[in-house]
């Protein structure tokens, strides 16, 4: 367990030392506020403003569908480029000790970027009478912490089997947009669509979470999709050992 | 405190070491010694715990390197051949790092320890990406040593370093070795014959001798060699010390009166190679032995292994 969390602690403090980091960041932030913005200065134009914290979260979606790739690209992936894994692996460190503090690490910096947007439900809060539903904030974000989650897990498995940053971005960028889309086949009839709409990442945000209702057998959803990819991401590392 | 047997690894199909078997005994410098893809890395990658072998076994301070590889990783000190530090850390915070992943006790009073050890003091804090390529090797050693592990395992240990750096690591190697078992890997003959008590040459996967440095001079030389000059055609030297007793080859030097020789072991033919030539009436310029180095010592393995690859042995 110690281990974790020294790996985690490395990985975390890494990203406020790498300039990616802090454009993912600012891409993040950025945006973000952007889009709020232009939504609070058109809804005082029409003298109403929307009292819903979810204005954030909409385009918060999107862009962790993007920014998830860049945050864990390197996290294995370079260490297999420079080789740098190799005294951590002949340090006395389980293989899934090495995983899941990589994939602690990068959680960090995941929750701290998506605590940074509680800025913009805030304010919404201050402006707005009665203020904004806090119960459906809270549960929108508890769901998006755990999509998060899932979607780090997934981009440490794809790091984890590649040897090249940017390759893992985009292949993360491939599986993350699959899952996003593969929702949309099951909204038909026939075999296998309630199958495909099980299957997909944002079907159980939106019809629950989002909604402010907690269900639990959507947080096993996203549980057990994280640590599935990061059962298969240990494995990874072990096969390589053996190649 | 290492004991290896029968261990084979396969790349894929590609065969890397075949069947090599050795041991180190405690407090023992045993130098690897081959060329460039011999499997050196690969022999010791798999005792440092990087990887398994394809099948034999090793252990390493009683432990299995399979089934027991973390306790083997907490014993021994590794330093890959390309020293691969995190290049964005600074040098204390590197080993700060691996320190608390290998659970040293003091951790803070030992990095400074080992950072004086390696003299990077004024280093310190300095990025490893910002380091010289000596400097970096000065870390890895510096973290290969972190847990004063009973076994330290070095890979090409002197590998671009400057002339003074080689003696540098060489001295401490050295040093570490009369407390712990040491196993470093070269392709450079002096060194091995220097720092090591032990010498394995390794050649295509297998280990083609295995002696001290002076045993295998002595057992590889095959005897005594001797180089005489003389006053006189080459030709006629020959003639001339062909028939002095204990001789069982004379050959020409491709200098002027220049003859090597070579007699049986335990007879000294010198004072015979000398009152021949004289009682001859010729001039006796010079009568020197010639020891065999360690070098040709190498190349004369090697070459056999390469040879006999060119008769079509399997596997190759």
């Amino acid at each position: 367990m110690r281990n974790i969390w020294i790996i985690a602690g490395r990985e975390f403090r890494l990203y406020f030392v790498s300039p990616v980091a802090y454009a993912v960041a600012g891409m993040f932030l950025l945006i973000l506020g952007g889009l709020f913005a232009a939504q609070l200065y058109a809804g005082l134009q029409f003298g109403q403003v929307t009292p819903d914290g979810r204005i954030v979260i909409d385009p918060l979606v999107t862009i962790l569908l993007f920014a998830t790739p860049a945050i864990t690209m390197r996290l294995l992936a370079d260490e297999q480029r420079m080789g740098t894994i190799e005294l951590l692996l002949t340090a006395p460190v389980r293989d899934w000790e090495v995983i899941v503090g990589k994939w602690l690490g990068a959680m960090g910096f995941m929750l701290a970027l998506l605590l940074a947007t509680w800025i913009y439900p805030l304010i919404l809060h201050r402006l707005t009478t009665p203020g904004i539903d806090q119960g459906v904030l809270v549960s929108a974000y508890l769901g998006l912490v755990l999509m998060a989650g899932a979607m780090v897990a997934i981009g440490v498995l794809i790091s984890s089997l590649l040897n090249n940053p940017v390759a893992a971005f985009f292949v993360t960028l491939l599986v993350l947009l699959f899952l996003w889309i593969v929702g949309v086949f099951g909204r038909g009839t026939g075999s296998g669509s309630e199958l495909l709409s099980y299957l997909s990442f944002v079907d159980h945000y939106y019809s629950n979470f989002y909604q402010g209702l907690l269900d639990l057998s959507d947080a096993v959803y996203y549980i057990s999709l994280t640590a599935l990819a990061l059962l298969l991401g240990s494995q990874v590392v072990e096969a390589r050992r053996w190649r | 405190m290492i004991q290896v047997e029968g261990l084979t690894k396969y790349y894929g199909r590609n065969l890397a070491i075949q069947g090599l078997t050795f041991d180190a005994e405690a407090g023992e410098i045993l130098g690897f010694l081959g060329p460039n893809g011999a499997g050196k890395t690969t022999t010791m990658r798999i005792l440092a715990g990087y990887m398994p072998p394809s099948s034999g076994s090793a252990r390493v301070a009683g432990f299995d390197v399979v089934d027991q590889s973390l306790e083997v990783r907490r014993r021994v000190g590794y330093l890959p051949e390309t020293v691969p530090l995190y290049p964005e850390m600074s040098v204390s915070e590197y080993l700060t790092f691996m320190g608390s992943l290998r659970r040293v006790p003091n951790l803070d009073d030992r990095v400074e320890q080992v950072i004086e050890d390696v003299r990077l003091e004024e280093r310190s804090e300095s990025f490893i990406g910002n380091l010289s390529k000596g400097l970096r090797q000065r870390v890895g050693v510096a973290q290969a040593l972190l847990h004063k592990p009973e076994v330290l395992i070095l890979d090409e240990p002197t590998i671009g370093l400057d002339p003074a750096q080689i003696i540098e690591v060489r001295k401490l190697i050295q040093e570490l070795g009369k407390e712990r078992t040491v196993l470093l890997s070269t392709h450079i003959l002096s060194e091995a014959q220097q720092v090591c008590d032990r010498v394995l040459i390794i050649n295509r996967g297998q280990i083609v001798a295995e002696d001290t440095p002076a045993n295998l001079q002595a057992q590889l030389a095959g005897g005594e060699r001797l180089r005489v000059q003389a006053a006189m055609e080459t030709r006629e030297l020959i003639d001339l010390l062909c028939k002095v007793p204990g001789v069982t080859r004379a050959e020409a030097t491709g200098v002027e009166g220049v003859v090597e020789l070579a007699s049986a072991p335990g007879h000294d033919i010198r004072p015979d190679v000398a009152r021949r030539v004289v009682e001859g009436g010729f001039d006796l310029l010079e009568i020197r032995p010639v020891g065999i180095s360690l070098e040709e010592i190498f190349l004369e393995l090697t070459r056999e292994e390469a040879s006999a690859e060119a008769e079509g042995v399997p596997g190759a």
